[in-house]
Order: structure tokens, then sequence, then C-alpha cells
């Protein structure tokens, strides 16, 4: 079957799936149970059941504090759960070490962007390739035994390269582009491995509005090649436009999911989140086509401003 | 005063098996901190124990090549259980655990425990442990002049000593250089620039970081050995300033670079011994001794690097994009 097909009949199959946290999915990739991460008493994480479906772009959305960050790194190592084990594509990746994580197909980016400043751009691209031989320290020493798959790795390199838009600057330290240009490079190291499941921590925070059209293109141009995508944002607009399916997380726990333009007409969501965020871009189309969530919302800021006081009340030790 | 003399001192001085050593200290530092942003402060420990891995296995009869492994074991061992347990942990861990670890073992060799192995604080005379070294040199038992240098073919401080010496230099660059441009170069610079983004990207940033550590460590070893031909194996002398003189040579070439190490090493003994030979020759012994003009050469060495971190963070060869010293 093309791969189109495939993701429109994943996306498809995302209908029946009832609105309830934790709601098994046909086809899951990520099957989290019981994860759990405290920090001093607080429970940053604490998620009973979660999927994500494959071959869709499921959203992570959530107040700050939520745990949508410690959540990424419980799932890709680069942070240990107190308990909990979760199943990617079929193989349990509790315990293992990020590295491990990361070549089983899991890779991810980060919230405050971690390009390799004093690298070349085409440098940072070829260090997320896999299989390349010249990473052992005795192979490297002879130049023919790795020299064919850096010429692939390479070519690889530029034709993502390319459809970043970050061609002209390959041969720039990456700690010359700007925090946008940092952004796109990134989530093109991140491709470079073809990675089963790309995990994208705010990939729009910090990005001008033109760039953020194209990054949100290609978003969906991953999915529609076959990747499936789990991204956190705050920028609901963006949520809105581009998810296939919204999962919330308030303090810890997962609230609510659901295909976006439900979740976001939510009472408990509007109530844990949207509420009591007020930083949501009024000058969009929000106004125009769904002025009914803006309503809810100022209706639910009576009891939003009474939320963050139990809340505080809540976390403090 | 004469020049000539000057010149020639300073010209034996550059080539002599001082500047020979700390390049290849500098050579492996620059492996540990120029290409992966380890920060070893011991270097001078793996150097005491290549020195007296080389010469305790000479004298208990093993021939040449087999104390030269010893040697280089002795480092790889050194480099493991220091790496072991703190290349998890931050970097700051790594320099505080080299620096005690360096003094450890140099306060261990200078033991009188030790002294039917390591000679105690009297340490090993060179005549215990050059011989089979002497050996294998194909030149005749002579005295050679090269230009204004004369020196013994082979006993002690020779020819024979600086031919194998720079003939190490020469092949560690070599190895750094094909390094430096290999993947495994690459992924060394990406652990140095952010080893969270590495880990990411699929790499066991932890055994990256204990090769790097080892094989400079080796660097450091092969240096002790070339350091203590030329004289004798006594701890103190590969204490925690020679660490520290082995830094500034890596700034001063430029970290990072291939030939900086070298270079730095070049500058640094040959700078030393003019400015010292200088002083003597202009300053009339009643204004100042020997003695403090020695002191001054090191006053002047302290100087030179803080200006070389104000006025030129990345070194003489340095890209100042690349790596800086006060951009960290």
């Amino acid at each position: 079957m093309p791969t189109e097909d495939v993701v429109e009949q994943a996306r498809g199959r995302l209908a029946q799936i009832p609105r309830v946290p934790g709601a098994p999915k046909p086809d899951a990739l990520l099957v989290a149970d019981g994860v759990r991460r405290s920090f001093g008493g607080v429970n940053a994480v604490d998620v009973e059941h979660v999927e994500v479906q494959r071959h869709v772009i499921t959203a992570l959305i959530g107040p700050n504090g939520a745990g949508k960050t410690t959540f990424f790194n419980l799932m890709t190592g680069f942070d240990k759960p107190d308990t909990g084990s979760w199943v990617f594509d079929g193989t349990p990746l509790a315990g293992v070490a990020a590295s491990r994580v990361a070549k089983s197909g899991m890779v991810r980016t980060f919230q405050l962007t971690k390009a390799l400043a004093r690298m070349t751009v085409l440098d940072n691209m070829r260090l997320g390739a896999r299989d390349q031989p010249g990473e052992g320290l005795f192979t490297a020493l002879v130049k023919p035994l790795w020299a064919p798959r850096e010429r692939e790795i390479t070519d690889k390199a530029l034709s993502l390269l390319e459809r970043f838009r970050l061609d002209t600057k390959k041969d720039d330290f990456a700690g010359s582009l700007s925090g946008g240009q940092r952004k796109l490079l990134e989530m093109a190291r991140a491709l470079m491995s073809d990675p089963t499941l790309v995990m994208l921590d705010e990939p729009m925070a910090g990005v001008n509005p033109a760039l953020t059209q194209s990054l949100l293109g290609h978003i969906t141009d991953l999915r529609d090649s076959g990747t499936t995508v789990l991204f956190v944002e705050h920028d609901m607009h963006m949520v809105r436009h581009i998810s296939d399916w919204v999962v919330v997380m308030a303090q810890g726990k997962v609230v609510a999911e659901g295909p976006p333009s439900e979740v976001m007409a939510d009472q408990a969501v509007i109530d844990a989140y949207l509420g009591a965020h007020h930083d949501t871009d009024l000058g969009d189309d929000d106004l125009l086509d769904e002025g009914g969530i803006i309503d809810a919302e100022a209706e639910a800021e009576a009891e939003a401003e009474l939320a963050p006081a139990t809340q505080a009340e809540e976390k403090a030790p | 005063m004469d020049y000539g003399q000057l010149f020639t001192n300073v010209l034996n001085e550059m080539l002599g098996p001082t500047a020979i050593a700390y390049a290849l200290a500098a050579i492996g530092l620059n492996i540990h901190f120029g290409l992966t942003g380890l920060i070893n402060m011991g270097q001078a420990g793996f150097m005491l124990l290549g020195a007296y891995g080389f010469a305790v296995a000479t004298i208990q009869g093993a021939p040449l090549w087999l104390a030269f492994l010893v040697a280089i074991a002795a480092a790889v061992i050194f480099a493991l259980l220091l790496g072991l347990p703190t290349l998890k942990l931050r970097g700051d861990y790594l320099a505080i655990v080299t620096i005690a670890a360096a003094e450890i073992v140099r306060m261990v060799g200078r033991s009188t425990a030790l002294t039917d192995v390591t000679g105690g604080s009297e340490g090993l005379t060179g005549n215990a442990f050059k011989g089979t070294f002497q050996d294998a040199s194909p030149f005749p038992d002579d005295r050679w002049a090269l230009g204004p240098i004369t020196l013994s073919t082979n006993t002690s401080n020779s020819w024979w000593l600086r031919v194998v010496g720079w003939t190490l230099v020469l092949l560690a660059c070599l190895l750094v250089w094909r390094l430096v441009r290999s993947p495994w170069g690459r992924v060394l610079k990406g652990i140095r620039e952010d080893e969270d983004a590495v880990r990411a990207l699929g790499k066991n940033v932890y055994g990256y970081k204990l090769q790097a550590l080892v094989l400079g460590g080796v660097f450091g070893a092969l240096g002790g050995i070339v350091f203590v031909l030329a004289s004798s194996v006594q701890a103190d002398s590969l204490g925690r300033p020679v660490t520290f003189n082995t830094w500034t040579i890596l700034l001063l070439g430029g970290a990072a670079t291939v030939f900086g190490p070298v270079l730095g090493s070049l500058l640094f003994w040959g700078a030393l011994v003019f400015v010292r030979g200088f002083l003597r020759g202009i300053v009339p012994p009643d204004v100042l001794s020997v003695q403090q003009i020695e002191q001054i050469g090191w006053i002047l060495v302290g100087l030179t690097l803080m200006m070389l971190i104000i006025f030129r963070p990345q070194g003489i060869l340095g890209d100042k994009k690349e790596l800086a010293i006060n951009a960290h």
C-alpha cells in the first residue's frame, strides 16, 4: 500500500477511538504504562496509560509545569522514572540509555535548541546519520572503509538541507544561524537517521511567523512520508492546524485526548489549560471561526482564577 | 654577551627531549580538551606512569618493545580507572579526580615503602633503564656535531633520542590529523559542543569519552618515556607544574588544531631559555642572581599565559570561531 494511503487510513481510524484519557489505539507505536517521576514530593509525571498512534501527528499540550518535557525526557532515556514501563514499536525501552533509544528509532529535539555551535551545518547533519563505520576509533584510521558511506551521508544531508532551505548555509558554523534556522537544523538533523518517531519539543518557540509556515509544512510532510510525529507546543493555532490527535496533560496526568477541535472545546481542558492561558493569539482566525471557544474561555476565567490557587496549594511541599 | 651561544642554547632546547616530551603530552591533552572538551588536570600523572612503567619494566629485564607496552598499558588502566566513574558525571568531576589522581601517583611513587621498585624519592637513575633503548640505536657510539649543536649519538640526551622522539611526534600528529577529519573525530567534536545533543542522535557518548581519555593518556605516557630517557625517573620532576605547563603549551599553540601542541612546545621552551639566557647576559649578577633569573623566567611564562587568554584566546594556530578558551 502506498504511504499516502497508510497515513490516510491511520488518520481515518482515529475517528473511532473513544475520547477518554488513555484510550487504546488501533495501531499504537508508543505505549506507556504507569510512568511516574517525582521531584521532591511533587509528581511531575504520573501517566497511567497513554498510547501514540502510528503514522499520525499527535500534539501534547498542557499548562507550564504539566510534565510534558519531563515525559519526553523519560520516554527518550534522558531521565529515569520512579516506576513505569513503556514499549516502543514492540521493544520495551524502560531503563534503556538515551543513545540506544535514539538508535531504536525514537529521535527527539530539544526545547532549547542544541545546535552544535562550533561545527559546520553540514557536519551537524552528518552527525545525525546512522551506520557510519568511521565512527569507530580503528576504522576511522582507514579512510577507504568509511568514505563510501560518508558520500551517501553527505548526499542525504545536502538534500535534507535543501528541503529545509539551509543549503546555502552548509559551510557556516551552526552558531551563526538564527534561532529559527537552528530549529530547522535540529529537525533536519533528527531526520538523518530516518526515525520511526520524531519527538519535537516546542518546535515553534522563538520562530518568526514567516518560518512558522514552512516549519508547519515540514512537519506535515514528515507525516505524509510515513514518520510518526509527537510534539509539545503552546501555540494553539499550530496545534489546531496540523495535529491529528491531541493529548492534554495537567499536573503530570493525562486529562483528556481527542481530535483537536473536540479537545479544545472540552470543559476539563479549558479549565486546566486554555482558560488560564491568555497568550492565545486573538489576531488569528480563532475569533472568526471558533468564537465559541473564545466565549467559553471568557466564561471559564472566573473558575480559572481559582484553579491556579488550588494548584499552587497542591504543589506546595 | 654571546648571542651565538644564546641562539645555540635556544635551538638546542627547542629540538631537545623536553620539548618533545611536552609536545607529546600536549597532543594527548589536545585529544582530551581540544577535541572532546574533557578537562584533564592530571596529564603529568599519565607521563609519570609511562615513565615508571617503562623504567621498572626495563629494570625487571623486559625487552624494549615490552617496556613500551607496559608504559602504554599503565596509561590505559589509569585512564579507565579515572574515566569509568567520572565520565558519566559533569565535566568538573574529571578535572578534580585527575588532579588528585596524578598527585596520588606521584606520592605513591616517591613513598619509602616502594623504594625497591621505584627508588622512592631518590628515583631511578638513568643508567638503570636506558640500556635497551641505547642498544637499539643504529648509530655508532660517538659525538656528532650538526651545525652549532654537538651531542653524543646514543647516551642520554642524544641524537638517537631526538630522532625517535620527533618520529613519535610526527606519527602522533599524523594520527590526530587522520582522526580529526574522520567521523570519529566529528562525534568527539559534537560531544565537546553538547553531549546531550549527540546522545539524542544515538551515539554512545560515554564510550567515546572513555576512548578519548585513554588515547590522550597514552600520548602522555609516551611523552613521559621521552622525558626520562634524557635524564632519570624522579617523581617530583613530573608533578603539578608539568600539567600546567602542558596546558599553557596547548593553549599557546592552539587547541583543536593538529600542529598547535607542537608549535606551542617549541615556542614555550625556546622562549623560556631565551629569556633566561638573555637576562643572564645583560643583568649583572649582583642585581639578579642566577636563581632569581630562573624565577623571573617562570613569572614571564605566567604573564604570557594571561596575555594569551586576554588577546588571543584561540592560540596561535587556532580558529577563534571554533575554539577559544574564554568562549566556554
